[in-house]
């Protein structure tokens, strides 16, 4: 019996390992794009293109020679120069200028889609009719939509105003989208509605109630679900290409998809300086997003 | 809902409160996206926008006929059909690793958080050092004696893609899987475990019963991500790629870029029923299963 036991103990240690190598493998193999990107952008734009040249057939026939005609897949750099980050940092103000341009663009669209997505949610998780359920449903629909589907009535509504080639095109319809009111009227319908019936017998108003209760509830699914938003719009890509005929105005995100098939030195640097800010909200934020969306359940909520 | 009882009578101007609230999403919902989507389908619906004249669903029966449109929509239907569902359990099952007592688990969390910091720009970068012809992927076969694909051009370019979308969104399937593990009550376990119960039973009886309605919700999310993946693609071949791997959303894009609204708007009408139907089922399925574990 004993021995039995002492056998099935061990067999669930032997398991226990198993699993553990294969998440850290998994793990690893999850990590490698951002360790590479980083590690990268410390080598010279020799060394760059030496290894990963040979993707490119658009180099010149000098630098030709001494591209290996392998693609090499190489973490640590052989020399660490901050060449690269002079180049985009300093000698260059392009990528600054286009840095800008992300923020200018994301934040605006960041907060205000919050903003108006807790209004909404709230209003969608207090006294539900028939009606709201409906629009509810248009939200979900209009939520799962690709792009390219709300790409002719955003250009159509663009044009209308005349806000094409300018920010407002791109600002505008992104604030109204129904992401995160899907997301946060979720966890609004979650809250306890004894809450609610306490603070309204000590008198409060409606808007008291948002303010002092919900939002306060709420408050790390909203961080969450603003890094979600945030995260979403700082890679985006299609809007502006369809938008802004204007390149002088698109974000980072779009000049950084095409400095891969050109410059391909700089891309790793220019990528790294471009992660910083998704980087700084995840050691600030990692807790809320994990803990953020917790009592998630079903499209209802 | 429990809140029914009393907060249904809510005074009027509570209610009316709860309306204003949606007020400002409502409108710009309206101005951005439903009014136009009503002259898209008025679009779908005549010939051409100078002459205007109504051609009743013509355009519809040409977009079927349209090899282009029929090639995207097997594609993305494939793609779609296969990944979400994989997304769904193999996060499911990551969780349910992460589950157990191994140390270190919030340092493999960050891990396979990871991924959403990364600039698609980036990814769609080391995806190319990952799986060019000369790249890592094929050195690694050619090393076990296998021979070398041209990964992204091949007809496995669609595993390449999958590969992708598994890897960015997986993480964060898990977490909100995670989420979900931890709020099914430890007692029903105990007793089940108590009264004999095997660890498949407890699995597919209990613990697939509370998660449904999260399975629900990563479906969805999992859906709109498949769709968002085109950015990556696109970065990653261009307006025109491969056979395998034209998406709805390469055609929509070159319809757009060659003007050609008419055919445009057909499909992305076609597409928006097509969303309606999926999402009234699965909604419908959520209110089946759901509802006994809910509240």
């Amino acid at each position: 019996m004993r021995r039995k036991l002492f056998g099935l103990r061990n067999k669930r240690r032997m398991f226990n390992g198993c699993v553990l190598i294969f998440i850290l493998f998994a793990a690893l193999m999850f990590l490698m794009p951002t360790v590479l990107t980083i590690a990268n952008s410390f080598m010279t734009s020799n060394e760059i293109s030496a290894n990963y040249g040979a993707m490119f057939s658009n180099m010149t026939e000098k630098k030709k020679v001494f591209i290996s005609d392998n693609v090499n897949l190489k973490f640590i750099p052989d020399k660490v120069t901050f060449d690269q980050y002079k180049a985009v940092l300093i000698q260059n103000s392009d990528y600054l200028m286009k840095f800008w341009n992300s923020v200018i663009l994301t934040v605006p669209i960041t907060l205000f889609q919050i903003l108006v997505a807790i209004l909404a949610s709230y209003g969608f998780s207090r006294y539900p009719n028939r009606f709201k359920s409906i629009i509810f449903f248009a939200y979900i629909i209009l939520m799962i939509m690709p792009y390219q589907v709300t790409l002719v009535p955003n250009f159509l509504v663009a044009d209308k105003m005349n806000m094409l080639d300018t920010r407002k095109a791109i600002i505008l319809p992104a604030i109204f989208s129904p992401f995160s009111i899907f997301l946060l009227t979720k966890v609004m319908k979650r809250i306890p509605v004894s809450y609610v019936e306490a603070a309204k017998l000590d008198g409060a108003s409606e808007l008291k109630i948002l303010t002092k209760i919900y939002i306060p509830l709420c408050k790390g699914a909203i961080v969450s679900i603003a890094m979600l938003v945030f995260i979403d719009y700082w890679n985006m890509v299609e809007q502006p290409i369809v938008l802004m005929k204007n390149n002088t105005l698109h974000p980072l995100s779009v000049f950084l998809s095409e400095i891969n098939t050109g410059d391909i030195g700089l891309a790793f640097a220019v990528g790294t300086v471009y992660m910083i800010p998704t980087v700084l909200m995840f050691l600030y934020g990692e807790d809320y997003l994990i803990e953020g969306i917790t009592y998630s359940g079903g499209i209802k909520g | 809902m429990k809140n029914k009882t009393k907060d249904q009578c809510g005074r009027r101007g509570e209610r009316i409160f709860s309306n204003v609230c949606i007020l400002p999403s409502f409108l710009g919902v309206m101005i951005f996206f439903f009014v136009p989507f009503c002259i898209v389908i008025y679009y779908s619906l005549i010939n051409n926008p100078v002459l205007k004249e109504f051609v009743g669903i013509d355009n519809y029966t040409k977009l079927f006929n349209n090899d282009a449109f029929i090639k995207a929509a097997k594609n993305t239907a494939f793609f779609s059909l296969v990944s979400v569902p994989l997304a769904v359990i193999l996060s499911l099952g990551l969780a349910m690793l992460l589950e157990r007592n191994i140390p270190g688990k919030s340092i493999f969390r960050t891990f396979f958080l990871s991924p959403l910091m990364v600039p698609t720009a980036s990814v769609v970068l080391v995806w190319q050092v990952l799986f060019h012809n000369h790249g890592t992927v094929n050195q690694i076969v050619e090393a076990c004696g296998g021979h070398s694909v041209d990964w992204i051009k091949s007809p496995y370019g669609q595993l390449v893609i999958i590969c992708m979308f598994l890897w960015k969104n997986l993480g964060y399937n898990m977490i909100l899987f995670m989420a979900a593990l931890c709020a099914i009550p430890r007692d029903i376990i105990e007793v089940a475990e108590l009264e004999g119960a095997g660890a498949w039973y407890k699995f597919i009886h209990i613990k697939l019963r509370y998660l449904s309605p999260t399975i629900l919700f990563v479906l969805i999310l999992s859906m709109i991500n498949s769709f968002k993946i085109f950015r990556e693609v696109y970065l990653l071949t261009g307006n025109y790629p491969q056979d395998k791997l034209y998406m709805l959303q390469h055609f929509m894009n070159n319809t757009f870029n060659s003007l050609d609204y008419q055919k445009l708007s057909a499909a992305a009408v076609l597409l928006a029923l097509l969303m309606i139907v999926i999402m009234a089922v699965l909604l419908i399925t959520e209110n089946i299963f759901g509802k006994d574990v809910e509240s």
